[in-house]
């Protein structure tokens, strides 16, 4: 049992194609920017955006229900899912208890026997004692596990998750986060989690796809993806320094002209990923013979936890993590030059 | 405060205030029981509250429908229904009571079908007061449940369709209860301007005490033979109006937004 998705949506001047595949068990992450299309690909999977082309379909035992194609269209109230939204949307007028009940009682669940059920599932969720609250009466973190409940209750085959963190401080994201690792462990169907934030996905997903501009630019376990990005979207999110470039053995000629010695030989179209807090930067060129050394211009500085996030330009374009007296010690201004380093064997190379 | 506003606008309020002193200076306050006491008084008083309530009631039916089409449905021409369902807003009631006599009368349209199959005659009844109310006075209910319907996340109704709720589900168990205070405000609105009607009423039902003799007929006509009575009837009037502005106050500021339990 599984989801196969092939979601095509024309909006306005971007065209989403989307391919997914959900196994039973899994949670996939749809990690993308902004308008990438993301939340346009949740909607048609839930059935309140008809797809203009395409196929969504769900394995059931002995054969499929196709929910989307060019004949059918299932409206989401027949379809068995479960949605979280970013900001809840718990119903204001409804207590908790009736929130979460809702789902049972549409689908005519006696009023009696979907409380005592609401009920259960508040106790799961931590939020036992408060189901005669108003949704108003709650905490951020409250209300999304409220929400949590209430898309769980019916006990759906595919559970879809649209940034059901982003609405959160940060130190609620933190927890709120680890009960969600542990309901989605729990949870029998396909999910489905749409965000931008990479951590999320990260610490949620078995595996992601990286969406930009409406199509799928790379595809893996969050493993791969952060140790590997195919874009500088993917890069950026996951903080690395993504340089393309050409393999001669245990050099990269980057397309953009800089010269960097890797670890392992490698032929043909690669991409050189550096981690910034590999990077060491020197007032002038350093002593000794390391192989990796360029001079660079300090483009941008952001405070970074204890660290500064150096942004250099150069032949080769870097991101350097420093610490705050090193930057200071450094003298560092935006336009300053300084020199690069980084160990040739901390450069991660992979094909394009 | 510059003098070419502040002159006009004292003069204005003043122009708004001076008629509803008058009314109050001139009352018969010592002989406003017995006056009240009246039978003609209570009759009149009695069919309007009755009539008002019943239009309110029929605009309910079929006025929440209707915003609801305007604000939510994807149907194509929806600014021309708007226009059509908002035309008896600017309509001089008089002309909506010759219309609907045209339509409702023995020689019209439906009117003959109805007299002629049921042996039913609508003009001069009090089921043409309500009529005559309902079509002056549904306008109002409409725009004002359209505006909270599209005031009302819509998304709340989008997560109802997920949690397995049809969309007729969605509406009684989500939206509506969403925008009760709208609705609220807007059978009030209603209540009061089918309250108040005239043109229509004495046009398509005419002027007959106890079955179409409303109070703003009454008083009317009081006018003529006794005008202490019809300061009176106004009087109660005036009340009843003042009244509808404090509940309107009540839902629009003391409990802005929040939904009615």
């Amino acid at each position: 049992m599984s989801l196969r998705a092939h979601v095509v949506v024309r909006r306005g001047a971007l065209l989403v194609d989307v391919d997914l595949t959900v196994a039973d068990g899994e949670v996939l992450a749809v990690l993308g920017p902004n308008g990438a299309g993301k939340s346009t690909v949740l909607r048609v999977l839930a059935g309140l955006l008809a797809p203009d082309g395409g196929r969504v379909a769900l394995d059931v035992p002995g054969g499929e229900v196709v929910w989307d194609d060019d004949e059918v269209h299932v409206p989401p109230h027949q379809r068995p899912l479960g949605v979280v939204f970013q900001d809840h949307l718990l119903f204001p007028h409804l207590s908790v208890t009736d929130n979460v009940a809702f789902g049972l009682r549409t689908r005519g669940v006696r009023r009696a026997a979907a409380r005592t059920t609401a009920g259960a599932w508040l106790d799961r969720v931590g939020l036992a004692g408060l189901g005669d609250r108003r949704p108003t009466q709650l905490s951020g973190g409250q209300a999304q596990r409220a929400a949590l409940a209430r898309a769980l209750v019916g006990e759906p085959r595919l559970l879809l998750l649209d940034e059901p963190l982003s609405a959160l401080d940060a130190r609620t994201r933190l927890t709120v986060r680890a009960e969600l690792r542990r309901h989605l462990a729990e949870f029998a169907g396909c999910t489905v989690l749409v965000s931008h934030d990479p951590v999320d996905a990260m610490a949620l997903a078995d595996r992601v796809v990286v969406v930009e501009d409406g199509v799928v630019v790379q595809e893996g376990t969050p493993a791969e993806v952060a140790r590997m990005p195919r874009t500088d979207y993917v890069a950026r999110l996951v903080g690395l320094s993504l340089l393309p470039g050409q393999g001669r053995g245990t050099t990269v000629v980057l397309d953009g002209g800089g010269v960097v010695a890797v670890g392992e030989p490698a032929e043909g179209p690669v991409f050189v990923a550096v981690r910034p807090e590999t990077v060491a930067l020197y007032p002038a060129r350093p002593e000794g013979s390391p192989r990796n050394v360029w001079p660079v211009r300090l483009v941008g500085a952001t405070p970074h936890g204890s660290t500064v996030r150096c942004d250099l330009g150069g032949e080769v374009p870097l991101t350097a993590d420093v610490t705050a007296t090193a930057f200071a010690e450094l003298g560092l201004v935006p336009g300053s030059s300084v020199w690069a380093s980084v160990k040739a064997s901390e450069v991660a190379v992979y094909p394009r | 405060m510059p003098a070419p506003l502040l002159v006009p606008a004292l003069l204005g309020v003043a122009f708004l205030v001076l008629p509803l002193v008058g009314l109050l200076v001139r009352a018969p306050w010592s002989d406003l029981l017995p006056q009240l006491a009246e039978p003609q008084v209570g009759q009149a008083l009695r069919l309007s509250l009755l009539s008002a309530t019943l239009a309110t009631a029929v605009s309910l039916v079929l006025g929440v429908p209707i915003a609801w089409v305007l604000a939510r449905s994807t149907l194509p021409g929806r600014s021309v229904l708007r226009a059509i369902v908002t035309v008896p807003l600017v309509l001089p009631p008089v002309v909506g009571g010759v219309a609907l006599f045209l339509v409702l009368g023995r020689q019209g349209i439906v009117g003959r079908f109805l007299y002629e199959q049921f042996d039913l005659t609508i003009p001069f009844t009090t089921t043409a007061v309500v009529i005559a109310e309902t079509f002056v006075a549904m306008p109002f209910l409409v725009i004002s449940v359209e505006g909270a319907l599209r005031a009302a996340d819509a998304r709340f109704e989008d997560a109802a369709a997920t949690l397995g709720a049809d969309r007729w589900t969605t509406f009684r168990r989500v939206t509506l209860p969403l925008v009760a205070p709208g609705v609220a405000a807007g059978a009030v609105l209603c209540w009061a301007r089918a309250l108040g009607e005239f043109g229509a009423t004495i046009t398509f039902a005419g002027n007959f005490p106890g079955t179409t003799q409303t109070m703003p007929l009454a008083v009317y006509l009081a006018l003529q033979s006794n005008p202490e009575a019809a300061i009176v009837l106004s009087l109660v009037l005036l009340g009843v109006s003042l009244a509808t502005l404090l509940l309107l106050r009540d839902r629009w500021l003391g409990r802005s937004g929040s939904p009615v339990a």
